[in-house]
């Protein structure tokens, strides 16, 4: 979300969800848009049924909206960048760019210019290994429409260059004028019910809550007065990744995580496992006794979705309303009420009487909440932020008039491989991803009849002229090993992948996909790529 | 503007083109009942409850299909309107096993409700059907072919509302039922068990696994609040028995899902109620845990972090919120590292 923030100023969803019913041109990259998010995915095929749009999908694996797509472009894992860059090539030699929009909205256009003539079709389809012709027809599609939308999910980011994969998207629809208007933008799905929301409220190392930056003394000092006291720290925090390294080298002694199972997450779990066994002091508050929770000196039991009042903030920026149907098991407490009691043995006033109060203090010291309470959520469903004052609708559209960093900015960005290529020893690339009945590290879903039942186990998909040349048939037992570790799984010999890629789903703790990924980090986002590393595959013994 | 009104039972009322009678009546509370209407899908006409008298007309019309125009006269409260309806009520009602009392949609089923309004009896028809085995071999959907009454909403749920072209009208005749691309068992088809269909079923012939048998309809309460899982933010009701979920429907009329919800959202709940959730603090000693009170677990971490604070320093400390809670957890947990603590070594496992 790195990039979107440097070109537009904010980094969140610049349209709603229910605009895109109403998108004519759609480019999906990165994005597995039914399995991953599959109420959008309903809306992209009806905008296709009903209105008839056109979809672009960018993917290396032949996911089910590839069906629904006009054209499919199949890049080589770890490639979006030269294929975007190459659309653009192809929008600015045909003269299809916005150039009012250009000129008056944005800056840094000419060096954008330059840098992208190199990106023509023949050698972005050498990069890409996608058919000069492909791209000449899906620049064509998305250049000339009246209306486009771009939208990406963890397939983009998850890449060391995933913060410039960002700001490729990001050139592509300020050229072509689709920022500030209905139905289009740029569109990052995200993966969890409220990532939105913890950005929004600063569980970031560099941010307060509304992305005001920690660095800057003046926010300290609001914050530390909002907080009633005399000054707030000033030397920069560690991201998670940061955190767990520190933890390795001794210097972190203590850490409390809240509701997650970020074993099964983590790029480099052994690293993982070996810097939490590190850790002098570990908190683990959570509903299930995780994996991470094991490894606790102290667990605390907390309420979960269905059983405490709150709001969540989804993908689109839009603020809604949780409520409490049946009570904690034994003596859980939802999690804001043991912050606070653990608040009062810290020192400070913590006297919040429930989450509606929490959020009256929110709206105070977060801009873009500030006209956001439960009352207006009960009578309203639901608000977008920005939503400044309590008379104020909410935002569907952002920069209207203008970007939230006032001109939008190009970046010009260059084609850079992944940190691990295929090579002689380790000669598959393995990707990573999200399957339909399965969710993140399958705590929830695992526990779920019926969605257990459909997928119970991890499939390596594999495509059949590899699975032949390596002997494999379907459902044989396969060994995948990389550099940093092995698992085994079941083969799905199919055509979703393929040839040279292997695709497996990160949910499943006895073949923890985790085991095998490269911990190589995006030097801004600090994402690591997930989405390509090198591995060998062979029958098990 | 004379062009865009129409008259319902006497009142004049304006429309937009396109709008059918269904909906112009709809939108000024005239009450016409339907099975098979489904919004956001186009209209089928295949229920006959709909039909209205409209002026001119030679018979009854289904109102659902039928455009408003310009200075039509429609009647929805007609003697010919409600023999018609009951006929057609009676002739559904026959025309398959609707055994009320030991139906899964006993007190939610469109067809009971209409028998009820029409006072009609089952089996003046009987003989009619064609009866086909309970299908149950997935975990999730229970088909029972002896009460549909080939409405089609389960069809344009599948292919218009969800788009997933799961599910068609197949064979013909007396055989007609809904069927998979080759009449396959749903587990073997195309089916991704977003559920849309058994929320449309306005009978009992499609129905919730996981629900069978655990509360009758006006035995639940119903919240609303927003699916846990992915990006997306389905707005959902929770429909509890005694503070236990039995099932999970979509809110309709609201952003962002407009009454649609995927398979996890859907059938995801059963973890709430699982044996394995943690139910009071654990505190390890000698490399296991034992149970402990809040009291205790909460003095030790205050203690131990204030100890590390005081010889370390507070950026010895971390901690990490979660992409899983709310907002106002999240607040106050950065509240709490940033000014308890005194550091900014807070983050979230969501950038993972
Ligand atoms: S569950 Fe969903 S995909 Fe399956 S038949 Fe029903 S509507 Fe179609
Ligand atoms: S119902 Fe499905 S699409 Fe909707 S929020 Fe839940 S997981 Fe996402």
């Amino acid at each position: 979300m790195a990039g979107l923030a440097a070109s537009y100023g904010s980094g969140a969803m610049t349209n709603s969800i229910a605009e895109i019913e109403d998108c004519p041109v759609m480019l999906v990259i990165g994005s597995n848009t039914t399995e991953n998010h599959p109420v959008i995915g309903t809306v992209m095929r009806r905008a296709v049924l009903h209105k008839g749009a056109k979809i672009i999908v960018a993917d290396p694996r032949r996911i089910p909206l590839v069906q629904d797509a006009a054209i499919w472009l199949r890049q080589r894992p770890g490639t979006d960048l030269a294929l975007v860059n190459g659309l653009l090539h192809v929008i600015l030699r045909d003269g299809l760019q916005d150039q009012k929009f250009i000129d008056k909205r944005t800056e840094g256009f000419e060096a954008l210019k330059e840098s992208l003539k190199k990106y023509d079709p023949a050698t972005v389809e050498k990069i890409t290994g996608v058919p000069a012709a492909d791209i000449e027809a899906a620049a064509r599609l998305f250049g000339a429409a009246e209306r486009a939308g771009i939208f990406y999910a963890m397939g983009i980011t998850q890449h060391t260059v995933g913060t410039d994969n960002v700001k490729a998207l990001a050139n592509l629809a300020m050229a072509t004028g689709n920022v500030g208007k209905e139905s289009a933008g740029v569109n990052p799905l995200r993966g969890q019910n409220n990532v939105q929301g913890a950005c929004d409220m600063g569980a970031l190392p560099t941010d307060f809550p509304a992305y005001q930056k920690v660095a800057n003394p003046e926010m300290r000092a609001r914050f530390a007065q909002a907080w009633g006291l005399a000054s707030l720290s000033d030397k920069p925090g560690l991201t998670v990744t940061e955190m767990i390294d520190a933890a390795a080298q001794g210097k972190l002694k203590a850490l409390y995580i809240m509701g997650e199972n970020s074993l099964l997450s983590d790029p480099d779990l052994n690293h993982l496992r070996k810097a939490l066994a590190k850790l002098p002091f570990l908190v683990v508050q959570d509903i299930f006794l995780s994996e991470t929770a094991q490894e606790a000196d102290v667990v605390l039991p907390s309420a979960c979705w269905a059983e405490k009042d709150g709001t969540f903030t989804n993908t689109e920026r839009r603020v809604q309303r949780i409520r409490k149907a049946a009570s904690p098991p034994g003596q859980a407490w939802p999690d804001w009420k043991i912050i606070a009691e653990l608040g009062k043995r810290l020192g400070g006033s913590w006297g919040y009487g429930g989450p509606a109060e929490i959020m009256e203090e929110v709206a105070k010291v977060t801009p873009s909440y500030a006209g956001i309470n439960y009352q207006r959520l009960e009578e309203l469903g639901g608000l977008h932020w920005p939503c400044p004052d309590t008379e104020h609708g909410g935002t569907c559209v952002l920069h209207v008039d203008s970007f939230s960093r006032g001109k939008g900015l190009f970046h010009a960005v260059e084609h850079a491989e992944p940190a691990e290529l295929p090579d002689e020893a380790y000669p598959y690339t393995l990707t990573t991803g999200r399957i339909l009945y399965q969710y993140h590290t399958g705590t929830m879903t695992r526990r779920a009849v019926g969605l257990e039942d459909m997928a119970p186990e991890c499939l390596v998909e594999i495509n059949p002229a590899d699975a032949q040349s390596l002997g494999l048939a379907n459902g044989d037992q396969v060994r995948v090993a990389s550099r940093r570790g092995e698992i085994q799984a079941k083969a799905w010999v199919t055509e979703r992948v393929g040839r040279g890629v292997i695709f497996i789903p990160f949910h499943y703790a006895e073949a923890a996909a985790n085991l095998l990924t490269n911990p190589a980090l995006d030097p801004v986002s600090k994402i690591p790529e997930y989405k390509v590393c090198a591995v060998q595959v062979a029958k098990a013994a | 503007m004379a062009q865009s009104k129409l008259t319902i039972d006497g009142r004049e009322l304006e429309f937009t083109p396109g709008e059918t009678i269904l909906q112009v009546a709809w939108r000024n509370g005239v009450r016409i009942p339907t099975l098979c209407y489904l919004k956001d899908a186009t209209p089928t006409g295949a229920c006959r409850i709909c039909l209205v008298e409209v002026k001119g007309a030679r018979t009854l019309v289904a109102s659902c299909a039928l455009p408003a125009a310009a200075g039509m006269e429609v009647s929805t409260d007609t003697g010919k309107v409600h023999t018609a309806r009951r006929l057609n009520v009676e002739l559904l009602l026959s025309s398959g096993d609707h055994n009320c009392l030991l139906c899964e949609a006993n007190g939610a089923c469109g067809l009971q409700a209409l028998a009820y309004e029409y006072g009609v009896q089952a089996g003046r028809f009987l003989g009619m059907t064609q009866t086909y085995p309970i299908e149950q071999d997935n975990p999730l959907i229970v088909r029972d072919f002896s009460k549909c009454i080939l409405c089609g909403r389960c069809v344009q749920a599948c292919n218009e509302v969800q788009v997933n072209r799961a599910i068609g009208f197949g064979y013909r005749g007396a055989r007609a039922k809904i069927v998979t691309a080759g009449d396959r068992a749903y587990h073997l088809s195309d089916c991704v068990f977003c559920g849309q269909c058994v929320q449309a079923c306005p009978v009992g012939a499609l129905t919730e696994k996981k629900a069978r048998g655990q509360a009758r309809t006006w035995e639940t309460s119903k919240t609303k609040t927003t699916c846990p899982y992915c990006g997306v933010g389905c707005q959902m009701y929770l429909h509890t028995k005694r503070g236990k979920i039995v099932k999970i429907t979509a809110a309709d009329n609201q952003g962002p899902n407009f009454g649609r919800l995927c398979v996890k959202g859907r059938f995801g709940y059963d973890f709430v109620h699982s044996p394995d959730r943690l139910t009071t603090p654990l505190i390890k000693e000698n490399g296991s845990f034992r149970e402990a009170t809040w009291g205790e677990a909460l003095d030790l971490v205050a203690a131990k972090f204030k100890e590390i604070m005081a010889s370390e320093g507070p950026d010895a400390i971390g901690g990490l919120s979660s992409a899983r809670v709310t907002n106002e957890e999240n607040y106050l947990f950065q509240k709490l590292i940033r000014s308890a603590v005194g550091t900014h070594n807070v983050d979230h496992c969501a950038r993972l």
